[in-house]
């Protein structure tokens, strides 16, 4: 039966890897290669790397390192930061990744969707939206690592980006990163019942407990997350970590 | 022997001939139809749009090559995801004909519960062996392997369905006959299992 992926998402910050704390406080965790070479070993479904300040910064994901990666991963993976246009697909998809994961040009452009679906397979494409809640304001999502808040409503802006052809949306809660305290299940639903292309939830997972509630209550078809699998503990050591198959389909529900 | 991977402008074939190498068989990436005619074994990968792989292999004398190598030389040959697709009679993706090696069609998941089951399939999923095949030797019995694709096999020949698959309802995903190959999954992707059937069909 099918089960969905437990993803382990990893932040890039000047080729160093990193872990936030609702998109602030970047830790430095260790070195992004090493910790490939640790999940390969722990066989994870999945990885996504993002360059949380490509965009910011006005640049792409370094191509050296996804080739690095790819030389490394025994598993699929997606890369994204700063990505604008079809040639960087490219050049990343022949590095070696099998997706990439787009942010704020697809607030920006959302046709930039539609062509690059059109270009490399709807499958490739992943888009990925970080929401918050303004000050006394409405729930949107926000782009440029996490400063630029879009208008765009999260619902509407899923439904949009299924319209231009993305195969895969990043739902992430900007405010539960980092805090390990759950999902937030009443936004990851709202988007897994607005459109039939695969959720994969991101931000507060604290235990595969959190995991399972947003499969089984919210419908996420990728469980994703970072300080569960570089953290260990209450003190929060540095410790890169995966759960085994065998507990994963303990843990993780099936569908009835 | 050598193993020429199929290129033909479709999708990431270095994450094929890197699994090959990992396992020791040396590969080349090749859009030669005359290296295609004399190959040994032959890898068909691909991701994307079955139109524009059929125009491709058209349009660059790989598809004629593919024919003749593996219907009259006999070529064993292993078909991945779209590769697998581009196998059978005809697609709905496109609505075009395919190489027509297998009685089989490719048409869109039907599911019908579209809160649980989204469109693509995409993930981990276990691949049940329906007949005995050299190329699951010494592989464990529902293995999983991982899948990303939006349409699917529909056999019209039982005798070919190698392996089934079940997302809300059983699909086929691999297929089989002869010297002819082809996985729905990716192996390339799915760990050690993965390197298991490139493995196994190298030794074919």
């Amino acid at each position: 039966m099918f089960r969905p992926r437990v993803i382990p998402v990893l932040l890039l910050k000047n080729k160093g890897l990193i872990k936030s704390t609702q998109f602030k406080d970047h830790r430095y965790i260790g070195d992004p290669i090493n910790a490939v070479k640790i999940f390969n070993d722990l066989k994870a479904d999945e990885l996504v790397f993002i360059d949380i300040l490509a965009s910011k910064e006005g640049r792409c994901i370094s191509l050296d390192f996804i080739k690095n990666v790819g030389e490394e991963a025994n598993m699929p993976f997606a890369a994204g930061g700063g990505i604008t246009n079809i040639k960087q697909i490219q050049d990343i998809i022949a590095a070696g990744a099998e997706k990439v994961v787009i942010n704020t040009q697809a607030s920006i452009k959302p046709n930039f969707i539609r062509e690059a679906a059109d270009t490399f397979g709807s499958s490739t494409i992943v888009v990925c939206m970080d929401v918050k809640k303004k000050f006394l304001g409405k729930i949107q999502t926000w782009v440029s690592a996490g400063e630029k808040a879009t208008g765009y409503n999260p619902v509407d802006f899923a439904k949009l980006m299924e319209e231009k052809g993305a195969g895969e949306i990043i739902v992430q809660s900007i405010e539960r990163d980092g805090m390990m305290q759950g999902y937030d299940i009443d936004l990851i639903k709202s988007i897994s019942e607005s459109v039939s292309i695969p959720v994969v939830a991101l931000g507060g997972a604290g235990n595969l407990e959190d995991m399972n509630t947003a499969f089984t209550q919210a419908y996420a078809n990728g469980l994703a997350a970072g300080s569960l699998f570089v953290y260990h503990g209450a003190r929060k050591g540095i410790l890169i970590n995966y759960p085994s198959k065998e507990i994963i389909t303990k843990t993780i529900e099936k569908w009835v | 022997m050598n193993i020429i991977i199929v290129d033909y402008g479709m999708g990431n074939l270095n994450s094929v001939k890197r699994k090959l190498d990992r396992i020791g068989v040396n590969a080349i990436i090749s859009s030669n139809p005359k290296e295609i005619l004399e190959a040994g074994k032959l890898i068909l990968p691909g991701v994307g749009h079955f139109s524009k792989a059929v125009k491709n292999l058209k349009q660059t004398g790989i598809w004629e090559a593919l024919n003749e190598a593996v219907l009259i030389k006999k070529t064993p040959i292993l078909g991945i995801c779209l590769g697998l697709q581009l196998m059978c009679k005809h697609s709905e993706e496109g609505n075009i004909d395919g190489l027509g090696w297998f009685d089989a069609k490719v048409i869109h998941f039907q599911v019908t519960d579209k809160l649980k089951y989204k469109v693509p399939h995409m993930g981990w999923n276990n691949v049940t062996v329906q007949k005995e095949s050299l190329l699951f030797e010494e592989i464990a019995l529902d293995s999983e392997f991982y899948f990303v694709h939006s349409y699917h096999i529909q056999s019209e020949n039982q005798e070919e369905v190698l392996t089934t698959t079940n997302y809300e309802y059983d699909f086929v995903s691999g297929l089989s006959k002869g010297n002819i190959f082809g996985l729905q999954f990716h192996p390339e992707k799915s760990h050690d299992v993965g390197e298991k059937i490139f493995s196994n069909f190298n030794k074919l």
